[in-house]
Protein backbone atom coordinates (compact mmCIF):
# COMPACT_ATOMS: atom_id res chain seq x y z
CA UNK A 1 0.00 0.00 0.00
CA UNK A 2 1.01 3.48 -1.03
CA UNK A 3 0.75 6.18 1.33
CA UNK A 4 1.50 9.93 1.28
CA UNK A 5 2.89 11.39 3.97
CA UNK A 6 2.08 15.47 3.77
CA UNK A 7 4.17 17.69 5.57
CA UNK A 8 2.63 21.13 6.38
CA UNK A 9 4.88 24.19 7.25
CA UNK A 10 3.86 26.91 9.53
CA UNK A 11 5.84 29.77 8.10
CA UNK A 12 5.42 31.77 11.73
CA UNK A 13 6.59 28.47 13.56
CA UNK A 14 9.33 28.19 11.03
CA UNK A 15 10.86 31.75 11.60
CA UNK A 16 11.09 31.37 15.41
CA UNK A 17 13.17 28.23 15.46
CA UNK A 18 16.83 28.37 15.73
CA UNK A 19 19.71 27.99 13.11
CA UNK A 20 20.28 24.97 15.83
CA UNK A 21 16.94 23.28 15.39
CA UNK A 22 16.69 23.80 11.36
CA UNK A 23 19.88 22.30 11.14
CA UNK A 24 18.48 19.06 13.54
CA UNK A 25 15.05 18.80 11.41
CA UNK A 26 17.55 18.63 8.18
CA UNK A 27 20.06 16.05 9.75
CA UNK A 28 16.84 14.28 10.75
CA UNK A 29 15.66 14.39 7.40
CA UNK A 30 18.40 12.83 5.91
CA UNK A 31 18.28 9.86 8.25
CA UNK A 32 15.12 9.55 7.56
CA UNK A 33 15.58 9.48 3.58
CA UNK A 34 18.26 6.90 4.45
CA UNK A 35 16.59 4.48 6.82
CA UNK A 36 13.44 4.09 4.61
CA UNK A 37 15.61 4.06 1.06
CA UNK A 38 17.42 1.27 3.41
CA UNK A 39 14.23 -1.04 4.45
CA UNK A 40 12.62 -0.28 0.50
CA UNK A 41 9.57 1.49 1.25
CA UNK A 42 10.71 4.87 -0.14
CA UNK A 43 9.22 5.27 -3.78
CA UNK A 44 10.45 9.16 -3.62
CA UNK A 45 10.03 12.71 -1.75
CA UNK A 46 9.55 16.41 -2.99
CA UNK A 47 10.42 20.07 -1.06
CA UNK A 48 8.22 22.49 -2.42
CA UNK A 49 8.88 26.15 -2.95
CA UNK A 50 7.92 28.98 -0.79
CA UNK A 51 4.38 29.31 -0.65
CA UNK A 52 4.45 33.05 -1.30
CA UNK A 53 5.94 31.82 -5.24
CA UNK A 54 3.07 30.25 -5.81
CA UNK A 55 0.36 30.97 -8.62
CA UNK A 56 -3.19 29.47 -8.81
CA UNK A 57 -4.47 29.06 -12.42
CA UNK A 58 -8.08 28.60 -12.88
CA UNK A 59 -9.23 28.24 -16.54
CA UNK A 60 -12.99 30.29 -16.79
CA UNK A 61 -14.35 30.50 -20.50
CA UNK A 62 -11.90 29.27 -21.94
CA UNK A 63 -9.07 31.92 -20.80
CA UNK A 64 -7.02 30.69 -18.02
CA UNK A 65 -6.37 33.84 -15.50
CA UNK A 66 -3.41 33.20 -13.02
CA UNK A 67 -3.52 34.84 -9.63
CA UNK A 68 -0.49 34.85 -6.76
CA UNK A 69 -0.49 33.39 -3.94
CA UNK A 70 -1.68 30.06 -2.28
CA UNK A 71 -4.92 28.34 -3.14
CA UNK A 72 -6.38 28.64 0.35
CA UNK A 73 -5.71 31.34 2.93
CA UNK A 74 -4.27 29.21 5.60
CA UNK A 75 -1.33 29.29 8.52
CA UNK A 76 0.12 26.12 7.44
CA UNK A 77 0.89 25.10 4.02
CA UNK A 78 1.91 21.91 1.94
CA UNK A 79 5.74 22.24 2.09
CA UNK A 80 6.22 18.47 0.73
CA UNK A 81 5.86 15.40 1.16
CA UNK A 82 7.20 11.69 1.37
CA UNK A 83 5.73 8.86 -0.98
CA UNK A 84 6.20 5.62 0.55
CA UNK A 85 4.93 1.71 0.28
CA UNK A 86 4.69 -0.09 3.47
CA UNK A 87 2.75 -3.35 4.74
CA UNK A 88 0.33 -0.95 6.42
CA UNK A 89 -1.76 1.99 7.62
CA UNK A 90 -0.03 1.19 11.33
CA UNK A 91 3.36 1.49 9.66
CA UNK A 92 2.84 4.75 7.69
CA UNK A 93 1.69 6.34 11.28
CA UNK A 94 4.84 4.99 12.32
CA UNK A 95 6.72 5.96 9.48
CA UNK A 96 5.46 9.55 10.02
CA UNK A 97 6.68 9.73 13.69
CA UNK A 98 9.88 9.47 12.52
CA UNK A 99 9.56 13.13 10.14
CA UNK A 100 11.45 15.27 12.27
CA UNK A 101 8.98 17.85 11.85
CA UNK A 102 6.48 15.66 13.71
CA UNK A 103 8.23 16.55 16.66
CA UNK A 104 8.05 20.42 16.05
CA UNK A 105 5.19 22.28 18.29
CA UNK A 106 2.43 23.49 15.78
CA UNK A 107 3.62 21.46 13.09
CA UNK A 108 2.49 18.07 11.59
CA UNK A 109 2.31 15.03 9.10
CA UNK A 110 -0.64 13.91 7.15
CA UNK A 111 -1.10 10.47 6.43
CA UNK A 112 -2.80 9.86 3.35
CA UNK A 113 -3.15 6.44 1.53
CA UNK A 114 -2.96 6.95 -2.56
CA UNK A 115 -5.95 5.38 -4.17
CA UNK A 116 -4.46 5.69 -7.73
CA UNK A 117 -1.21 5.39 -8.84
CA UNK A 118 0.87 6.40 -11.88
CA UNK A 119 4.18 7.33 -13.06
CA UNK A 120 6.61 7.51 -16.01
CA UNK A 121 6.89 3.82 -16.32
CA UNK A 122 3.50 2.33 -15.22
CA UNK A 123 0.90 1.72 -18.10
CA UNK A 124 -2.57 3.61 -17.20
CA UNK A 125 -5.17 1.52 -18.60
CA UNK A 126 -7.36 3.34 -20.73
CA UNK A 127 -11.04 3.09 -19.83
CA UNK B 1 8.95 -30.14 -4.82
CA UNK B 2 10.03 -32.41 -7.94
CA UNK B 3 13.71 -34.37 -7.42
CA UNK B 4 14.71 -31.81 -10.15
CA UNK B 5 14.37 -28.63 -7.78
CA UNK B 6 15.40 -30.93 -5.00
CA UNK B 7 18.79 -31.01 -6.91
CA UNK B 8 18.46 -27.22 -7.82
CA UNK B 9 18.19 -25.65 -4.57
CA UNK B 10 21.11 -26.50 -2.43
CA UNK B 11 23.50 -25.73 -5.46
CA UNK B 12 22.09 -22.07 -5.98
CA UNK B 13 24.29 -20.10 -3.61
CA UNK B 14 27.32 -22.37 -4.72
CA UNK B 15 26.65 -21.71 -8.66
CA UNK B 16 26.21 -17.96 -7.58
CA UNK B 17 29.13 -17.79 -5.44
CA UNK B 18 31.35 -19.12 -7.48
CA UNK B 19 30.35 -16.66 -10.21
CA UNK B 20 30.73 -13.64 -7.89
CA UNK B 21 33.82 -14.85 -6.21
CA UNK B 22 35.32 -14.89 -10.29
CA UNK B 23 33.37 -12.08 -11.94
CA UNK B 24 31.79 -9.81 -9.07
CA UNK B 25 29.23 -7.71 -10.39
CA UNK B 26 26.55 -9.66 -8.07
CA UNK B 27 23.54 -8.42 -10.33
CA UNK B 28 24.39 -9.61 -13.40
CA UNK B 29 25.86 -13.12 -12.11
CA UNK B 30 22.32 -13.23 -10.14
CA UNK B 31 20.31 -12.92 -13.70
CA UNK B 32 23.14 -15.53 -15.31
CA UNK B 33 22.30 -18.04 -12.33
CA UNK B 34 18.52 -17.80 -12.35
CA UNK B 35 18.83 -18.02 -16.56
CA UNK B 36 20.97 -21.32 -16.19
CA UNK B 37 18.16 -22.68 -13.70
CA UNK B 38 15.55 -21.94 -16.48
CA UNK B 39 17.79 -23.96 -18.43
CA UNK B 40 18.09 -27.01 -15.75
CA UNK B 41 14.87 -27.65 -14.96
CA UNK B 42 13.93 -27.29 -18.88
CA UNK B 43 16.00 -29.81 -19.92
CA UNK B 44 17.08 -32.06 -17.03
CA UNK B 45 13.57 -34.17 -16.34
CA UNK B 46 13.78 -34.71 -19.92
CA UNK B 47 17.38 -35.35 -20.27
CA UNK B 48 18.51 -36.88 -16.11
CA UNK B 49 20.65 -34.68 -13.83
CA UNK B 50 23.83 -34.40 -15.30
CA UNK B 51 26.87 -36.03 -13.07
CA UNK B 52 28.19 -32.65 -11.97
CA UNK B 53 25.01 -31.00 -11.80
CA UNK B 54 27.05 -27.99 -10.44
CA UNK B 55 29.62 -27.53 -12.79
CA UNK B 56 26.48 -27.56 -15.86
CA UNK B 57 24.95 -25.11 -14.00
CA UNK B 58 28.66 -22.87 -13.65
CA UNK B 59 29.20 -23.55 -17.06
CA UNK B 60 25.90 -22.44 -18.34
CA UNK B 61 25.40 -19.28 -16.01
CA UNK B 62 29.01 -18.36 -17.09
CA UNK B 63 28.16 -18.62 -20.88
CA UNK B 64 25.31 -16.32 -20.18
CA UNK B 65 27.03 -13.83 -18.39
CA UNK B 66 29.66 -13.48 -21.04
CA UNK B 67 27.19 -13.25 -23.77
CA UNK B 68 25.40 -10.64 -21.91
CA UNK B 69 28.94 -8.31 -21.25
CA UNK B 70 29.67 -9.22 -25.24
CA UNK B 71 26.16 -7.58 -26.18
CA UNK B 72 26.49 -5.18 -23.36
CA UNK B 73 30.34 -3.97 -24.63
CA UNK B 74 29.27 -3.84 -28.45
CA UNK B 75 26.41 -2.10 -27.59
CA UNK B 76 28.95 0.27 -25.97
CA UNK B 77 31.28 0.05 -28.84
CA UNK B 78 28.33 1.79 -31.06
CA UNK B 79 27.96 4.14 -28.34
CA UNK B 80 31.57 5.14 -28.63
CA UNK B 81 32.30 4.52 -25.38
CA UNK B 82 35.28 2.89 -23.92
CA UNK B 83 35.39 -0.42 -24.14
CA UNK B 84 34.29 -3.20 -21.64
CA UNK B 85 37.08 -4.92 -20.39
CA UNK B 86 37.01 -8.70 -22.17
CA UNK B 87 35.77 -11.17 -19.74
CA UNK B 88 38.20 -13.76 -18.45
CA UNK B 89 37.73 -16.70 -20.04
CA UNK B 90 35.18 -19.39 -20.07
CA UNK B 91 34.86 -21.60 -16.74
CA UNK B 92 36.79 -25.12 -17.04
CA UNK B 93 34.14 -27.47 -18.37
CA UNK B 94 32.08 -29.78 -15.77
CA UNK B 95 33.85 -31.82 -14.06
CA UNK B 96 36.89 -29.39 -14.27
CA UNK B 97 36.30 -27.08 -11.90
CA UNK B 98 38.27 -27.78 -8.45
CA UNK B 99 37.10 -24.91 -6.30
CA UNK B 100 35.42 -26.52 -3.37
CA UNK B 101 31.90 -25.27 -3.37
CA UNK B 102 31.61 -25.08 0.57
CA UNK B 103 33.91 -21.82 -0.03
CA UNK B 104 31.56 -19.83 -2.27
CA UNK B 105 28.34 -20.90 0.10
CA UNK B 106 30.29 -19.20 2.97
CA UNK B 107 32.04 -16.40 1.23
CA UNK B 108 28.50 -15.64 -0.08
CA UNK B 109 27.13 -15.69 3.44
CA UNK B 110 30.06 -12.92 4.51
CA UNK B 111 29.35 -10.94 1.44
CA UNK B 112 25.52 -10.88 2.22
CA UNK B 113 26.14 -9.90 5.28
CA UNK B 114 28.08 -7.28 5.13
CA UNK B 115 28.52 -4.71 7.82
CA UNK B 116 27.28 -1.85 4.99
CA UNK B 117 23.89 -2.73 5.26
CA UNK B 118 21.35 -2.97 8.36
CA UNK B 119 20.21 -6.43 9.70
CA UNK B 120 17.24 -6.28 8.47
CA UNK B 121 18.85 -6.02 4.71
CA UNK B 122 20.98 -8.32 5.36
CA UNK B 123 18.34 -11.21 6.20
CA UNK B 124 16.61 -10.29 2.96
CA UNK B 125 19.74 -10.53 0.78
CA UNK B 126 20.93 -13.83 2.84
CA UNK B 127 17.37 -15.88 2.27
CA UNK B 128 17.84 -14.35 -1.52
CA UNK B 129 20.81 -15.42 -2.40
CA UNK B 130 21.79 -18.29 -0.20
CA UNK B 131 18.45 -19.60 0.63
CA UNK B 132 17.30 -19.45 -3.14
CA UNK B 133 13.50 -18.11 -2.00
CA UNK B 134 12.31 -15.54 -4.29
CA UNK B 135 11.73 -11.86 -3.00
CA UNK B 136 7.85 -12.36 -3.29
CA UNK B 137 8.47 -15.71 -0.73
CA UNK B 138 10.52 -12.98 1.46
CA UNK B 139 8.34 -10.28 1.84
CA UNK B 140 5.66 -12.85 2.64
CA UNK B 141 7.34 -14.10 5.59
CA UNK B 142 8.37 -10.17 6.31
CA UNK B 143 4.30 -9.06 5.79
CA UNK B 144 5.52 -6.52 3.64
CA UNK B 145 4.62 -5.70 -0.07
CA UNK B 146 6.81 -7.23 -2.24
CA UNK B 147 8.03 -3.80 -4.16
CA UNK B 148 9.46 -3.08 -0.91
CA UNK B 149 10.99 -6.12 -0.67
CA UNK B 150 12.90 -5.65 -4.42
CA UNK B 151 13.74 -1.86 -3.33
CA UNK B 152 14.97 -3.39 0.23
CA UNK B 153 17.55 -5.98 -1.77
CA UNK B 154 18.31 -3.88 -4.45
CA UNK B 155 19.68 -0.92 -2.25
CA UNK B 156 21.81 -3.85 0.04
CA UNK B 157 22.95 -4.96 -3.15
CA UNK B 158 23.81 -1.11 -4.34
CA UNK B 159 25.07 -1.02 -0.15
CA UNK B 160 27.52 -3.38 -0.37
CA UNK B 161 29.09 -2.50 -4.39
CA UNK B 162 29.15 1.13 -2.87
CA UNK B 163 31.31 -0.51 0.20
CA UNK B 164 33.33 -1.22 -2.73
CA UNK B 165 33.60 -4.87 -0.66
CA UNK B 166 35.48 -7.78 -3.13
CA UNK B 167 34.26 -11.20 -3.11
CA UNK B 168 36.99 -12.39 -1.13
CA UNK B 169 37.38 -14.15 2.37
CA UNK B 170 37.38 -11.91 5.13
CA UNK B 171 40.84 -11.40 6.86
CA UNK B 172 42.03 -13.82 9.56
CA UNK B 173 41.45 -10.66 12.18
CA UNK B 174 37.67 -9.79 10.57
CA UNK B 175 36.86 -13.36 10.50
CA UNK B 176 35.34 -13.69 13.67
CA UNK B 177 33.33 -10.70 13.23
CA UNK B 178 31.69 -11.50 10.41
CA UNK B 179 31.27 -14.59 11.25
CA UNK B 180 29.30 -13.69 14.31
CA UNK B 181 26.90 -11.23 11.59
CA UNK B 182 26.09 -14.61 9.92
CA UNK B 183 25.17 -15.89 12.58
CA UNK B 184 23.07 -13.31 13.86
CA UNK B 185 21.77 -12.86 10.74
CA UNK B 186 20.48 -16.60 10.70
CA UNK B 187 19.34 -16.23 14.52
CA UNK B 188 16.96 -13.31 13.38
CA UNK B 189 15.61 -15.50 10.23
CA UNK B 190 14.38 -18.52 12.78
CA UNK B 191 13.25 -16.06 15.44
CA UNK B 192 11.74 -14.70 13.46
CA UNK B 193 9.96 -17.60 11.80
CA UNK B 194 9.58 -18.86 14.97
CA UNK B 195 7.67 -16.37 17.12
CA UNK B 196 6.30 -14.31 14.29
CA UNK B 197 6.12 -10.66 15.07
CA UNK B 198 3.34 -10.05 13.98
CA UNK B 199 0.31 -10.73 11.84
CA UNK B 200 -2.00 -14.21 11.78
CA UNK B 201 0.43 -16.87 11.87
CA UNK B 202 1.92 -17.88 15.31
CA UNK B 203 5.13 -19.40 13.39
CA UNK B 204 6.50 -19.42 9.96
CA UNK B 205 7.62 -22.59 9.24
CA UNK B 206 9.30 -21.66 5.91
CA UNK B 207 11.68 -19.16 7.95
CA UNK B 208 12.19 -21.31 10.61
CA UNK B 209 13.51 -24.76 8.27
CA UNK B 210 15.30 -22.00 6.04
CA UNK B 211 17.33 -20.98 9.62
CA UNK B 212 18.22 -24.26 9.92
CA UNK B 213 19.06 -25.45 6.56
CA UNK B 214 21.75 -22.42 6.65
CA UNK B 215 23.18 -22.99 10.04
CA UNK B 216 23.11 -26.92 9.02
CA UNK B 217 25.46 -25.49 6.02
CA UNK B 218 27.34 -23.42 7.87
CA UNK B 219 28.48 -25.83 10.46
CA UNK B 220 28.97 -28.09 7.66
CA UNK B 221 32.08 -26.17 7.30
CA UNK B 222 32.60 -24.87 10.33
CA UNK B 223 32.29 -28.09 12.55
CA UNK B 224 34.76 -27.14 14.81
CA UNK B 225 33.17 -24.01 16.18
CA UNK B 226 32.02 -23.71 19.16
CA UNK B 227 29.28 -21.04 18.47
CA UNK B 228 28.21 -21.95 14.71
CA UNK B 229 27.54 -25.89 17.11
CA UNK B 230 25.53 -23.57 19.30
CA UNK B 231 23.61 -22.10 17.25
CA UNK B 232 22.38 -25.02 15.05
CA UNK B 233 21.69 -26.71 18.60
CA UNK B 234 19.61 -24.11 19.53
CA UNK B 235 17.61 -23.98 16.47
CA UNK B 236 16.98 -27.65 16.96
CA UNK B 237 16.44 -27.96 20.66
CA UNK B 238 13.47 -25.06 19.60
CA UNK B 239 12.02 -26.42 16.66
CA UNK B 240 11.90 -29.62 18.79
CA UNK B 241 9.03 -27.87 20.88
CA UNK B 242 7.08 -26.82 17.72
CA UNK B 243 4.07 -28.96 17.11
CA UNK B 244 3.28 -28.73 20.77
CA UNK B 245 3.56 -25.03 21.03
CA UNK B 246 0.50 -24.20 19.47
CA UNK B 247 -2.99 -25.73 20.51
CA UNK B 248 -6.20 -26.82 18.93
CA UNK B 249 -7.34 -23.36 18.40
CA UNK B 250 -4.29 -22.27 16.83
CA UNK B 251 -3.11 -20.86 20.29
CA UNK B 252 0.12 -20.48 22.01
CA UNK B 253 0.80 -22.79 24.49
CA UNK B 254 3.35 -22.09 27.05
CA UNK B 255 6.73 -23.97 27.91
CA UNK B 256 4.97 -25.66 31.14
CA UNK B 257 1.73 -26.40 30.14
CA UNK B 258 3.48 -28.03 26.84
CA UNK B 259 2.44 -31.82 25.68
CA UNK B 260 6.40 -33.08 26.40
CA UNK B 261 5.13 -36.14 24.29
CA UNK B 262 4.48 -34.29 20.93
CA UNK B 263 7.92 -32.71 21.16
CA UNK B 264 10.22 -33.91 18.39
CA UNK B 265 13.03 -36.80 20.51
CA UNK B 266 14.85 -36.99 17.31
CA UNK B 267 15.50 -33.65 16.88
CA UNK B 268 16.28 -32.87 20.85
CA UNK B 269 18.75 -35.93 20.51
CA UNK B 270 20.62 -34.25 17.46
CA UNK B 271 20.64 -30.45 19.44
CA UNK B 272 22.19 -32.42 22.27
CA UNK B 273 24.55 -34.37 20.55
CA UNK B 274 25.94 -31.36 18.93
CA UNK B 275 26.18 -28.62 22.07
CA UNK B 276 28.07 -31.69 24.43
CA UNK B 277 30.23 -32.17 21.91
CA UNK B 278 31.25 -28.81 22.08
CA UNK B 279 30.58 -27.36 25.62
CA UNK B 280 34.14 -27.02 27.02
CA UNK B 281 36.33 -27.64 24.28
CA UNK B 282 36.32 -24.38 22.58
CA UNK B 283 35.69 -20.23 23.82
CA UNK B 284 31.88 -20.54 24.96
CA UNK B 285 29.63 -17.64 23.57
CA UNK B 286 25.95 -16.61 24.14
CA UNK B 287 24.63 -19.40 21.74
CA UNK B 288 25.83 -22.69 23.53
CA UNK B 289 24.52 -21.19 26.25
CA UNK B 290 21.06 -20.56 25.06
CA UNK B 291 21.00 -24.59 23.72
CA UNK B 292 22.41 -25.25 27.22
CA UNK B 293 19.52 -24.11 28.41
CA UNK B 294 17.23 -25.55 25.80
CA UNK B 295 18.32 -28.63 26.30
CA UNK B 296 17.54 -28.41 30.19
CA UNK B 297 14.14 -27.84 28.92
CA UNK B 298 14.29 -30.76 26.59
CA UNK B 299 15.48 -33.08 28.89
CA UNK B 300 13.06 -32.38 31.78
CA UNK B 301 10.04 -34.75 32.21
CA UNK B 302 7.86 -32.33 33.62
CA UNK B 303 8.24 -28.31 34.29
CA UNK B 304 8.88 -29.18 38.11
CA UNK B 305 11.30 -31.74 37.51
CA UNK B 306 13.34 -29.30 35.14
CA UNK B 307 17.22 -28.08 36.80
CA UNK B 308 15.56 -24.49 37.12
CA UNK B 309 18.76 -23.69 39.29
CA UNK B 310 21.01 -24.71 36.62
CA UNK B 311 18.97 -22.45 34.15
CA UNK B 312 19.24 -19.44 36.35
CA UNK B 313 22.95 -20.34 36.66
CA UNK B 314 23.12 -20.09 33.13
CA UNK B 315 21.09 -16.76 32.64
CA UNK B 316 23.74 -15.36 34.91
CA UNK B 317 26.71 -16.32 32.40
CA UNK B 318 24.41 -15.33 29.37
CA UNK B 319 23.84 -11.97 31.06
CA UNK B 320 27.75 -11.79 30.99
CA UNK B 321 27.58 -12.23 27.27
CA UNK B 322 24.39 -10.64 26.11
CA UNK B 323 23.78 -7.97 29.18
CA UNK B 324 20.40 -6.80 28.12
CA UNK B 325 16.34 -6.45 29.27
CA UNK B 326 15.29 -9.74 27.41
CA UNK B 327 17.88 -11.79 28.98
CA UNK B 328 16.83 -10.88 32.40
CA UNK B 329 12.95 -10.83 32.02
CA UNK B 330 13.62 -14.83 30.87
CA UNK B 331 15.47 -15.43 33.76
CA UNK B 332 13.31 -13.47 36.10
CA UNK B 333 11.27 -16.67 35.10
CA UNK B 334 13.78 -19.69 35.90
CA UNK B 335 14.27 -17.14 39.93
CA UNK B 336 10.73 -17.52 40.41
CA UNK B 337 11.16 -21.29 39.90
CA UNK B 338 13.88 -21.43 42.12
CA UNK B 339 13.34 -18.64 45.05
CA UNK B 340 9.44 -17.44 44.20
CA UNK B 341 7.77 -14.71 42.56
CA UNK B 342 9.00 -11.92 44.85
CA UNK B 343 12.38 -12.56 44.20
CA UNK B 344 11.56 -12.25 40.40
CA UNK B 345 9.78 -9.45 40.79
CA UNK B 346 12.59 -7.63 42.27
CA UNK B 347 15.03 -8.83 39.52
CA UNK B 348 12.41 -7.58 36.86
CA UNK B 349 12.38 -4.11 38.95
CA UNK B 350 16.28 -3.61 37.56
CA UNK B 351 14.86 -3.99 33.80
CA UNK B 352 13.80 -0.34 32.31
CA UNK B 353 10.45 -1.40 30.66
CA UNK B 354 11.29 0.44 27.09
CA UNK B 355 9.27 0.12 24.49
CA UNK B 356 11.43 -2.50 22.63
CA UNK B 357 10.97 -5.12 25.80
CA UNK B 358 7.79 -3.43 27.10
CA UNK B 359 5.06 -6.38 26.53
CA UNK B 360 7.29 -8.96 27.39
CA UNK B 361 8.03 -7.26 30.21
CA UNK B 362 4.58 -6.54 30.57
CA UNK B 363 3.67 -10.49 30.24
CA UNK B 364 6.88 -11.50 32.33
CA UNK B 365 5.34 -9.34 35.27
CA UNK B 366 1.65 -10.77 34.83
CA UNK B 367 2.66 -13.76 35.13
CA UNK B 368 4.87 -13.44 38.59
CA UNK B 369 2.26 -11.26 40.16
CA UNK B 370 0.07 -13.93 38.90
CA UNK B 371 2.18 -16.75 40.96
CA UNK B 372 1.79 -14.55 43.80
CA UNK B 373 -1.73 -14.47 43.98
CA UNK B 374 -1.74 -10.61 43.06
CA UNK B 375 -4.90 -11.20 40.62
CA UNK B 376 -6.20 -8.09 39.77
CA UNK B 377 -2.46 -6.62 39.22
CA UNK B 378 -1.53 -9.84 37.39
CA UNK B 379 -4.68 -9.60 35.04
CA UNK B 380 -3.79 -5.25 34.57
CA UNK B 381 -0.68 -6.57 33.07
CA UNK B 382 -1.95 -9.57 31.24
CA UNK B 383 -4.45 -6.66 29.66
CA UNK B 384 -1.59 -4.08 28.96
CA UNK B 385 0.88 -6.74 27.52
CA UNK B 386 -1.90 -7.72 24.52
CA UNK B 387 -2.67 -4.11 23.81
CA UNK B 388 0.92 -3.91 22.88
CA UNK B 389 1.77 -7.31 20.77
CA UNK B 390 1.22 -7.03 17.29
CA UNK B 391 0.96 -10.63 16.97
CA UNK B 392 -2.72 -12.37 17.22
CA UNK B 393 -2.09 -14.77 18.63
CA UNK B 394 -0.35 -13.96 21.52
CA UNK B 395 -2.79 -11.42 22.07
CA UNK B 396 -5.08 -14.23 21.88
CA UNK B 397 -3.61 -16.15 24.73
CA UNK B 398 -2.88 -12.73 27.14
CA UNK B 399 -6.54 -11.75 26.80
CA UNK B 400 -7.41 -15.59 28.04
CA UNK B 401 -5.02 -15.82 30.99
CA UNK B 402 -6.63 -11.97 32.12
CA UNK B 403 -9.87 -13.69 31.32
CA UNK B 404 -9.00 -16.48 34.14
CA UNK B 405 -8.39 -13.34 36.64
CA UNK B 406 -11.82 -12.02 36.56
CA UNK B 407 -12.13 -10.83 39.85
CA UNK B 408 -14.50 -13.45 42.00
CA UNK B 409 -15.86 -11.19 44.07
CA UNK B 410 -17.61 -9.20 41.42
CA UNK B 411 -19.21 -11.98 38.73
CA UNK B 412 -20.40 -10.83 36.10
CA UNK B 413 -24.38 -11.19 36.47
CA UNK B 414 -27.07 -12.14 33.87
Amino acid sequence: MKYLLAMYLNPDVMAKLSEQDMDAIMTGHQEFIRTIRESGEMISTQALGAVADSSVVRVRGGLPAVTDGPFLESKEFLAGYYLVECASKERAVELAAMIPDAAVEGLGIEVREVVFFADAETEVPMA
Amino acid sequence: MTGVAEVLRPLVPQVLGALVRRYGQFDACEDAVADALLAASEQWPAEGVPDNPRGWLITVATRRLTDHWRSESARRRREESVTLREPPPVAPGPGEDQAPDSDDTLSLLFLCCHPAVSPPSQVALTLRAVGGLTTAEIARAFLVPEATMTRRITRAKESIAAAGSTFSEPSAADFPERLRVVLQVLYLIFNEGYTATSGQDLQRLELTAEAIRLARAVHALLPGDGEVTGLLALMLLTEARRDARIGDRGELVPLPEQDRGRWDAALIDEGEGLIDAVVGRTALGPYQVQAAIAALHDRAPSAEATDWPQIVELYELLRTFMPGPVVTLNQAVAVAQVAGPDQALALLDTVDADLDVGRRADAVRAHLLELRGDRAAARDHYLRAAERTPSLPERRYLVERAGRLVPEEDGARP
